[in-house]
């Protein structure tokens, strides 16, 4: 890829679930970690959207956290356009003015107290853009630029339905003229008809200020509609990365297929789904080898023992033992 | 499934309730009306607040004070059960309708196990031992797919993960063999990978027993994959009911063919999704007319007048649009 803009290696985040010193002491337990994310590695191209699918617990949103600078890697580095993101290292303004961040909950991520005007143009004032004069012209001109009215700076976010709030979040994201978005779930706490609106706004803004996205989302079909590439997670992993419509034409990885099987659509097909094998395992004591292998039809001895590592594939890269064995090298 | 000559299950008929608040009285569900037949799954689907939750909760009595059923009725089995006492609804929930929730843990007493409850449940209903009791119990979480159901059984819910618990909650539903499940959003707490087979097992125990469903989801795809027929509700009142296919494939109300247009899917290529402008009006301000005439692109005067009845069409289809009015069908030719 010639030169990404952001460039993920080796990125992996360890949280510590021990118990309190005194229960480990007296009950003879060891620390015990999370592993949130291990080894995840992929690029972000300039002008495209990324998007990390996987269930809950498989770390996408402490892959959000950690690209944005709120939460520092165990291990690994993050480069935006060639310079290090590290929270442990702080993250100089004019780079960090350069990314923002879409949260999934508009009722949490607005202050209750602030007029829509102030939300939208603080990050303006934080990073000392513009004047107090043309910040709230700014913030009027950007409610309009997201579909809302400009006379609605004076107003406060309960005045606003679940959508428009994502509006604001989106204008406020949008007012330090950054050239990345991490949008974490951005449409899961809305209705379809509510979401189609949003995802649309996003296109638009993407196509009209050359805006690079990672997605985060569980829902496949979001995740189809909008990515340029797609990650699949599992259990904190990358098991599968892959040019968007490719992966749901031919997904390599077995738990890619399993995905897509299990995903209730609209086209009526009459396919009959092919049941599914168990559950996520727990991240704290995660199966030996290939995490999935306990849920996989095709796992044999090696896939017990060993980490698979990415390989290529035709649309992208999988990670798993089994497709060694049936592309000949 | 659909057959005239089938008395239904369940019949509601022009039901409203109503909560009084502040800010006046709201309906929360503004005459609405429809059928379950023996052993049909129903889809009920709707954005949030339009009241699919609200329908199940009055089917069941468990609407919460002070709101309240203000006119309407709910038949079951040609039988009224809303105006029942509190005693012999008591008798009719659990016995004769089964519940499934969204959030299996809230479903669940954490401070019993899972043999408790469900031996409790079937002895309240029937009339067999507690031995007898707890040997359906096992067979009844092997069926839903509980892996070493027998030993399973003497674990407290928080034993088990969030897919496993909404299996324990199926069983519970099911354990009196009830006559119709109301399943409210059973699956959204639950991954995808989950979700499909909680669904499968639902359906599958529910055919086998011919149990009804009245499945309540806001997830399209779901009810695509599951219900015969599906009810569509926009601000609390009935915007179309036919058989699930149709209504997916050509709907009749542009509510619904707005909102199928705006899901994006697996394998179709949109560029752009369909958008419906603005959203659902809130409980205080549904406007004159059809709910939906401010959003609507096909709107002409009666929508702005008068709220649209139901109307049927062919195909076991119903549609509260003034669009298929037959009287009415001139006029909008001249608009």
């Amino acid at each position: 890829m010639p030169d990404p803009l952001v460039k993920i290696e080796g990125l992996t985040r360890r949280f510590d679930v021990s118990k309190p010193w005194l229960n480990r002491v007296i009950e003879r337990d060891d620390k015990q970690f999370l592993t949130a994310n291990a080894d995840v590695s992929f690029e972000i191209a300039k002008g495209e959207t990324f998007a990390l699918v996987g269930e809950s617990g498989s770390g996408k949103s402490t892959i959000a956290k950690m690209v944005v600078g709120l939460l520092p890697p165990s291990a690994g580095t993050i480069r935006f356009d060639g310079q290090r993101i590290d929270a442990s290292l702080g993250i100089p303004r004019s780079l960090r003015r350069r990314f923002q961040m879409i949260f999934q909950d508009p009722f949490a991520s607005l202050n209750p107290r602030w007029r829509v005007g102030e939300i939208i143009s603080e990050p303006i004032r934080t990073f000392g853009l513009m004047n107090a004069t043309d910040a709230r012209a700014e913030a009027a001109r950007l409610l309009e630029v997201v579909g809302l009215s400009a006379s609605d700076v004076t107003k406060y976010p309960h005045e606003f339905s679940g959508g428009q709030r994502q509006r604001i979040a989106i204008a406020r994201a949008l007012s330090s003229k950054p050239e990345f978005i991490v949008c974490d779930e951005p449409t899961s706490a809305l209705d379809v008809s509510v979401q189609a609106q949003i995802l649309n706004l996003m296109r638009d803004l993407q196509d009209e200020f050359g805006l690079t996205y990672l997605l985060i989302s569980h829902d496949l079909s979001v995740v189809r509609h909008m990515a340029t590439r797609i990650g699949v997670l599992y259990l904190g992993r990358l098991v599968e990365v892959a040019q968007g419509k490719r992966l749901f034409a031919e997904p390599q990885h077995p738990y890619t297929r399993m995905l897509l099987d299990a995903v209730p659509d609209l086209a009526l097909s009459g396919r009959r789904r092919r049941p599914v094998e168990g559950e996520i395992p727990n991240p704290i004591s995660p199966p030996s080898g290939c995490a999935f292998h306990p849920r996989c039809p095709l796992a044999f001895d090696r896939c017990r023992t060993e980490i698979p590592q990415p390989r290529p594939t035709p649309a992208g890269q999988a990670a798993c033992h089994a497709l060694d064995d049936m592309v000949p090298a | 499934m659909t057959d005239a000559k089938t008395e239904p299950l369940l019949s509601v008929r022009d039901l409203v309730v109503e909560f009084p608040t502040r800010r006046g009285v709201l309906r929360a569900l503004d005459r609405v009306s429809f059928d379950i037949m023996p052993g049909e799954v129903l889809g009920m689907v709707g954005e949030s607040g339009a009241g699919k939750s609200i329908t199940g909760a009055s089917i069941i009595g468990l609407i919460e004070p002070p709101g309240r059923i203000a006119s309407g009725e709910i038949r079951l089995k040609g039988e009224r059960i809303d105006t029942l006492g509190p005693e012999a609804m008591r008798r009719v929930r659990g016995r004769r309708i089964g519940m499934v929730f969204q959030d299996p843990l809230t479903s669940l007493n954490p401070l019993y196990t899972v043999a408790q409850q469900l031996t409790e449940t079937i002895r309240t209903h029937i009339d067999i031992s507690k031995g007898e009791a707890r040997k359906r119990a096992i067979a009844l979480l092997d069926r839903v797919g509980i892996p070493a159901a027998a030993r399973r059984i003497d674990d407290y819910p928080h034993h088990f993960s969030g897919g496993m618990r909404q299996r324990v909650v199926i069983a519970l539903a099911l354990c009196a063999e009830p006559e119709l499940v109301i399943a409210d959003e059973p699956t959204t707490a639950l991954d995808v990978s989950v979700q499909s087979q909680i669904i499968e097992v639902l359906k599958d125990i529910c055919a086998e027993r011919g149990a009804a469903v009245m499945l309540i989801t806001h997830d399209m795809g779901v009810i695509a994959e599951t219900a015969d027929r599906v009810a569509v509700l926009y601000a609390g009142r009935m915007a179309e009911i036919g058989p699930v296919r149709d209504v997916i494939t050509e709907a009749l109300h542009p509510y619904t063919a707005g909102l199928m247009g705006s899901i994006p899917t697996l394998t179709q290529e949109t560029d752009r999704l369909v958008q419906i402008p603005g959203a659902m009006p809130r409980l205080h301000a549904i406007p004159q007319g059809c709910a939906f005439n401010p959003r609507c692109e096909r709107a002409f005067a009666p929508c702005r007048e008068t709220r649209p009845d139901l109307i049927s069409r062919e195909g076991g289809r119903d549609v509260a649009c003034w669009l298929y009015d037959p009287a009415r069908t001139g006029e909008l030719r001249d608009a």
